[in-house]
């Protein structure tokens, strides 16, 4: 079977070679103009003169845009409920938005020239902090969002111990290696093609054409790979290409952008930041009766796609584990800086987190093994039938279909406007709520209402504590941390279960266009994009396995609107998920229609013949899969087909917080070890032991391959990555020289990867899991394994070393000393 | 100005402005578009170049802050041309497709680059060799093991024939690729001396001896040095200022020696980092471990001691140790020559004690014994700028301090010596009682700032606990994160 297989990245020769193209690689014809633009430098207020003669006078500089010259919708907003201004009109919101667009002959011209404007302003006040958004009350949505069950309070109240506490949690930047970059080259007719970075091309298409004032049919979006998304491609480059759009219209000429590094970090938004402030109830072996959390979500000042990122965040809290009493409430905090967008992970990290401090704090304050609190608490480590036990499940009772059209809000003529985005995740807000009825599993159920299924994680961590010799070296460590008066080391397990599927229901849909040709080649085209992940590879591998060829036979193709209409993002993990079945599907109609006429020929069953091998078999015969394609042509057979996917079961009510958000979950464990130096805060990771569940993986070399990298991206985000703004708002920490993101002896020297060898209980692509996503969390452990080494410095009834996110040396110094001082 | 240089194994002539970028050149010139501009600032690799100069060695180089005219008269590789001639992959290409050494791909043609640079080389510490490199897909467990995997691979023939076109070039061999005269710069302005005519390209020079560039300088005082243009780089890629008229010194040999003499070390100014630390590795350790963690190999390879003073930084790693080894600076103006104690040079944030048309020529520290420990302090081990980096030269002879020299990179507006500590330290025994005093004097020394590194109230903190890690270290308490074994 070509699916299942470890073959290398369907680009891997060309990244290799440097012929692989990305944007700004992309020949251009002559006269091509190149686009800047410029940047408030302030975080508040309102600028109330742009004088850009300077500007205009620039050599190079062919034409000076501002929010007044632009000819369509002024809105790069992926929230249909919010406005985003591609120029500012006058309200400034953040140091970096941009004010006005620089078309010059030269990329080097463009930027010259952006920075000689003399903008007048009126400075206000920024709101930059999470206090200081709370103080204001300055939210989106009207109040917190709260989710949960049962009466944690008494819970909480009756428990033997209270634990509360609170963890901030810095945001991250993506520094994808390709910065946003788009290229539009005008058509005939006011027609539009646009080469977009962007893990959307479906909405770059929309906004480009709401910029134009064109229908969505006179803009076509191809998208054949990105340097790196991990969410910042998400929407983040609409901005771009909607700039590129209408400068190529206003000029004539093709237009390309892209950010220089630095105005990249400046402009384009992060991960949220949040702080999670908890107190649980727990009895004498730390199991927890009752808990709430509060989280703070700093969202910048943009709704972007905040809403489901904070709704996820909630849907993480309880990670792996079971909470009878349960409250979350959720603060979406509007600030005066980037718009925290999509990141890998998506909210989920950082609500993930959240319980994981608080397993780790219980832990400590109860003198226990972190592992042995996690374990008891897991999913059925309450249920009848004990620990390990199989949740009792159900029937599963598939959604019924229903009309998109129908879960637009119809009041205030939201439903009426044909130019509402519903193929964004920031749609969440203009879609009514589903009803979902409530199920209620003891030991099993999520706080949301979701019975947990396929719960392996009692099995995994059992793996993993023996493959990575847990208890010895927890020992071992403990020795150590006797002898070693200024180095320290620590340990800790982590677990991850991460639910799959777009919370914004609607979503969870993909098409495919696939052709055969007469000499046997395929042509493979869907809806996701490529950002590295290897989806490309590993959809084309489903194609040959559907038709019993080489994976070489496949063409890959660039994703582009014009094939494949109407997709979401690439996004939620869902990737192989969702496209991977369109394809299946598309491949399955013409494999059909090719079974029956070679049955018809044969005089057989259809359903007996095989696809094998480069060859048709009917019977006792077989034929070379191009004859069978060439012959069905000329029996006058459609050899082309599109496929379509949605994900069935899903269903989910945002707004009370009830139902099947997610079609299953997937699982991973990690063990990191990590050591720190007591004197200055410095600290490193030794090892780490990961276990992932990729299901029946498509590709085990490609799913290890983002198990590592969304570890180390995952640690990296806790330890080393640290945003800093200034007092003013401006982010001071806007280039690979002040951000500082893993680099290669930052990896853990022993770095143990496995595979969980399950298979998806529901029914996905080849019973495999979406792996992009989850295995950054895996990543915890690293923060848990450094907050470890930090209470290893405390001698007995020491305080809890409380180490914030990232654990930068200067907050492990903090919390030793913390540790010591008691 | 025109250039000569080779190109993937191909002679070329260019006439270019003379801070034009390679990078730039690479992409909109010659359509080489292999080679990505991730960052612009000399911090990701992904535009890394092989440049091999009249020594023959091949060296990773960043070609987003290499300008043309640093190239001439050398062979640069990029991604394009480091496969065998029958194009056959590379080992290391090879390696990276057989273990999933690319995901995105963007950052692939600057790692390619830099494991073929250091495969020639034959090094195998991968970690540090890439250290420039960044990757955001892979958290590089697959780039190093398909480091690992080319190590024994045969080296491609072009590495010697780079070297033999640069070479060639260096001794005028007849023979050389681009012995044709050029009109300006380069070779035109060694012949014509200081007293010949002035180049035909008056805002740029390409001086290939120290005495024509004194005298160069002394008629341009206004003009940027530029050397391995790792800082000026930025100035045009960063704050897109026009650097006119400039200099670039590489071509100044006779500056870039490091003589270790009987009684001193002297080090030409545009001796790199990478030159330094091969020599430090034998006389002091400490300091050679904190130049491997200074940049990263392509910065190094560029970045020049001279540069590292005479930019005046605060944050700048080697002035520090520099000046607890109690070094001299040497200065040039003309033909007239002065020396000065190292710290003496920094005046005050920004400001040097350097008069127009002066240039560092060397720096000089005396023989001794290695009694320097150095501690480099950033949020990231390697090719970080130091939040804090001090350098202590402590002699302690009969249990009593004898000699004290300490400096510090990242706690004021200059490098500067921490004399109220040394004063503690001074003649004191060499004891705990006498650790906690010094550590104390600290606040007298620095007042440091908030920064986005780092907090002053943390960078005095670790900056007084350095000393601690200083005595922990010699009573035998182990101190060096870097060396836990997992």
């Amino acid at each position: 079977m070509t699916a299942a297989r470890p073959l290398p990245h369907d680009a891997a020769l060309r990244h290799v070679t440097g012929e692989a193209r990305y944007v700004d690689d992309i020949p251009v014809p002559q006269g091509t103009l190149h686009l800047a633009f410029g940047l408030s430098e302030i975080a508040a207020g309102r600028w109330t003169e742009l004088d850009l003669d300077a500007v205009r006078a620039a050599p190079g500089v062919v034409a000076v845009l501002t929010a007044a010259d632009l000819p369509g919708h002024n809105d790069v907003s992926p929230a249909p409920t919010f406005h985003e201004e591609t120029l500012c009109s006058g309200d400034i919101h953040y140091a970096g938005q941009p004010l006005f667009l620089v078309v010059a002959e030269s990329h080097l011209a463009a930027r010259k020239a952006a920075r000689l404007a003399r903008v007048t302003v009126q400075e206000a006040e920024p709101v930059l902090t999470i206090e200081e958004a709370l103080a204001r009350d300055w939210r989106f949505e009207d109040g917190p969002r709260v989710y949960g069950r049962g009466d944690p309070e008494a819970a909480i109240a009756g428990a033997a111990h209270l634990i509360e506490g609170s963890i901030e949690i810095g945001g991250q930047e993506h520094f994808y290696l390709e910065g946003q970059a788009a290229l539009a080259l005008p058509q005939e007719g006011g027609d539009m093609v646009v080469h977009a970075s962007s893990q959307h091309p479906t909405e770059i298409q929309h906004k480009v054409a709401e910029a134009l004032g064109v229908p969505m049919h006179a803009v076509r979006v191809e998208v054949r790979r990105m340097g790196g998304g991990f969410g910042g491609k998400e929407s983040q480059g609409n901005a771009l290409a909607c700039a590129c759009a209408v400068a190529a219209r206003l000029t004539g000429r093709p237009c390309k952008m892209r950010y220089d590094r630095d105005d990249d970090f400046v402009i384009t938004g992060k991960r949220h930041d949040f702080r999670i402030d908890y107190r649980a109830g727990v009895d004498a072996e730390g199991r927890i009766l009752g808990i709430v959390f509060e989280q703070f979500c700093r969202c910048g000042w943009s709704m972007d796609l905040s809403l489901p990122v904070a709704d996820r965040a909630m849907l993480h809290a309880d990670n792996a584990y079971w909470l009878p009493a349960v409250r979350i409430v959720s603060h979406r905090l509007r600030t005066n800086t980037q718009s925290a967008t999509a990141f890998r992970g998506f909210g989920g990290p950082q609500g993930m987190l959240g319980i994981e401090r608080v397993m780790d704090h219980v832990a400590h304050a109860l003198g226990r093994d972190p592992l042995e609190v996690r374990r008891i608490n897991f999913y059925g480590a309450r249920a009848e039938g004990a620990e390990g036990g199989e949740p009792p499940v159900g029937p599963s009772r598939a959604a019924p279909p229903r009309s998109i059209s129908a879960k637009m809000m119809g009041e205030e003529g939201a439903a009426a406007d044909p130019h509402l985005d519903l193929t964004s995740r920031g749609a969440a807000e203009a879609v009514a709520p589903q009803a979902a009825p409530r199920r209620e599993v003891p030991g099993w159920t999520t706080p949301y209402g979701q019975v947990v299924e396929d719960f392996t994680l009692h099995d995994m961590v059992a793996r993993v504590v023996e493959s990575s010799d847990y208890r010895a070296r927890r020992a071992a460590l403990a020795e150590w941390n006797a002898a070693e008066p200024v180095l320290k080391r620590g340990i800790a397990l982590t677990p991850v279960k991460f639910g799959i599927s777009f919370t914004l229901t609607h979503l969870n849909q993909a098409g495919a266009l696939v052709h055969v040709y007469t000499d046997g080649s395929i042509h493979m085209n869907h809806g996701g994009t490529e950002m590295g992940q290897g989806l490309f590879q590993k959809v084309a591998q489903v194609a040959a396995d559907r038709f019993g060829v080489q994976v070489e036979r496949v063409k890959i193709t660039a994703t582009d609107t014009g094939k494949v209409p109407n997709t979401s993002a690439t996004a939620a993990s869902s990737g192989s998920d969702l496209n991977g079945m369109a394809v299946k599907a598309a491949c399955d109609e013409i494999r059909g229609r090719l079974a029956t006429f070679v049955a018809e020929r044969q005089q057989a069953d259809p359903a007996s013949v095989r696809f094998e091998g480069g060859r048709v078999h009917v019977g006792a015969e077989s034929y070379p899969f191009e004859e069978v394609a060439r012959d069905a042509w000329m029996a006058r057979i459609s050899l082309s087909a599109t496929g379509f996917y949605r994900t069935p079961k899903v269903e989910w009510d945002r707004i009370g917080g009830q139902g099947r958000p997610f079609y299953y979950f997937a699982y991973g464990v990690a063990v990191t070890e990590a050591a720190i130096d007591t004197l200055t805060g410095e600290n490193r990771l030794l090892r780490a032991d990961l276990l992932h569940d990729c299901g029946t993986s498509l590709n085990p070399a490609l799913d290890i391959g983002q198990i590592e990298g969304g570890y180390v991206q995952g640690a990296g985000w806790l330890t080393m990555e640290e945003l800093v703004w200034d007092a003013r708002g401006r982010l001071r920490t806007h280039a690979p020289s002040t951000y500082k993101i893993p680099a290669c002896s930052d990896a853990p020297p022993v770095f143990n990867v496995a595979l969980w060898d399950g298979r998806n209980r529901e029914e996905t692509i080849y019973r495999s899991k979406a792996v992009g996503e989850p295995p950054l969390m895996l990543g915890i452990s690293a923060l848990m394994a450094l907050s470890d080494a930090v209470a290893a410095c405390g001698g007995p009834g020491a305080p809890y070393p409380a180490l914030d996110a990232p654990a930068t040396p200067e907050r492990v110094l903090a919390a030793v000393e913390r540790v010591r001082s008691a | 100005m025109e250039i000569a240089f080779v190109l993937n194994g191909a002679p070329l002539r260019t006439d270019t402005a003379p801070t034009r970028t390679l990078l730039d050149w690479l992409r909109e010139e010659r359509a080489l578009t292999g080679t990505k501009e991730g960052c612009n600032e000399g911090d990701c690799g992904a535009c890394t170049v092989i440049v091999t100069g009249p020594d023959g060695t091949p060296r990773a180089l960043n070609a987003c802050i290499l300008f043309l005219p640093q190239l001439h008269g050398k062979a640069v590789r990029t991604v394009e041309g480091i496969a065998g001639p029958d194009d056959a992959l590379h080992p290391v290409q090879q390696a990276m497709v057989e273990h999933h050494g690319s995901q995105c791909g963007f950052c692939t043609p600057g790692f390619v680059v830099a494991m073929a640079a250091s495969h020639a080389q034959g090094r195998i510490d991968h970690a540090d060799q890439l250290a420039g490199n960044l990757c955001r897909c892979t958290g590089y467990a697959p780039i190093l093991r398909a480091a690992r995997a080319a190590e024994t691979a045969p080296v491609p023939a072009w590495v010697a024939e780079d070297a033999a076109a640069a070479h060639d070039h260096a001794r005028d061999d007849p023979r050389s690729f681009f012995l044709p005269e050029i009109s300006s710069g380069g070779r035109g302005c060694a012949a014509r001396g200081a007293d010949g005519p002035p180049p035909t390209a008056p805002d740029a020079a390409l001086p290939e001896d120290s005495d024509t560039l004194a005298a160069w300088y002394e008629a341009h005082p206004d003009a940027t040095l530029i050397a391995g243009a790792t800082d000026v780089g930025l100035w045009v890629t960063k704050q897109l200022r026009d650097l006119a008229p400039v200099a670039f010194l590489h071509r100044c040999r006779d500056l870039a020696r490091i003589e270790v003499r009987e009684t001193e070390v002297r080090i030409g100014a545009t001796a790199t980092l990478a030159d330094l630390h091969e020599a430090m590795a034998a006389l002091h350790p400490s300091f050679a471990e904190l130049i491997r963690r200074y940049g990263s190999v392509q910065v190094r390879n560029a970045a020049t001691v001279g540069g590292n003073i005479a930019n005046g930084s605060p944050i700048g790693d080697s002035p520090p140790a520099l000046i607890a080894l109690g070094a001299t600076l040497h200065l040039r103006k003309g033909d007239t020559r002065r020396a000065l104690p190292l710290e003496e040079f920094f005046l005050g944030y920004g400001r040097q004690d350097r008069r127009p048309g002066e240039f560092v020529e060397a720096v000089s520290f005396p023989r001794q014994a290695d009694d320097l420990a150095c501690y480099k302090l950033s949020k990231r081990f390697d090719q970080d700028i130091s939040a804090v980096c001090g350098c202590f030269n402590v002699t302690v002879e009969g249990g009593t301090i004898v000699r004290v020299r300490i400096a510090f990179g990242g706690m004021a507006a200059t490098p500067k010596r921490a004399r109220a500590v040394e004063a503690a330290l001074q003649g004191r025994p060499w004891q705990a009682a006498t650790v906690e005093v010094a550590m104390a004097r600290f606040a007298d020394d620095f007042e440091p700032i908030d920064d986005m590194r780092a907090s002053a109230c943390y960078r005095l903190r670790a900056a007084q606990n350095m000393l601690a890690r200083l005595y922990a270290e010699r009573s035998g308490v182990r101190t060096a994160i870097l060396e836990i074994a997992p």
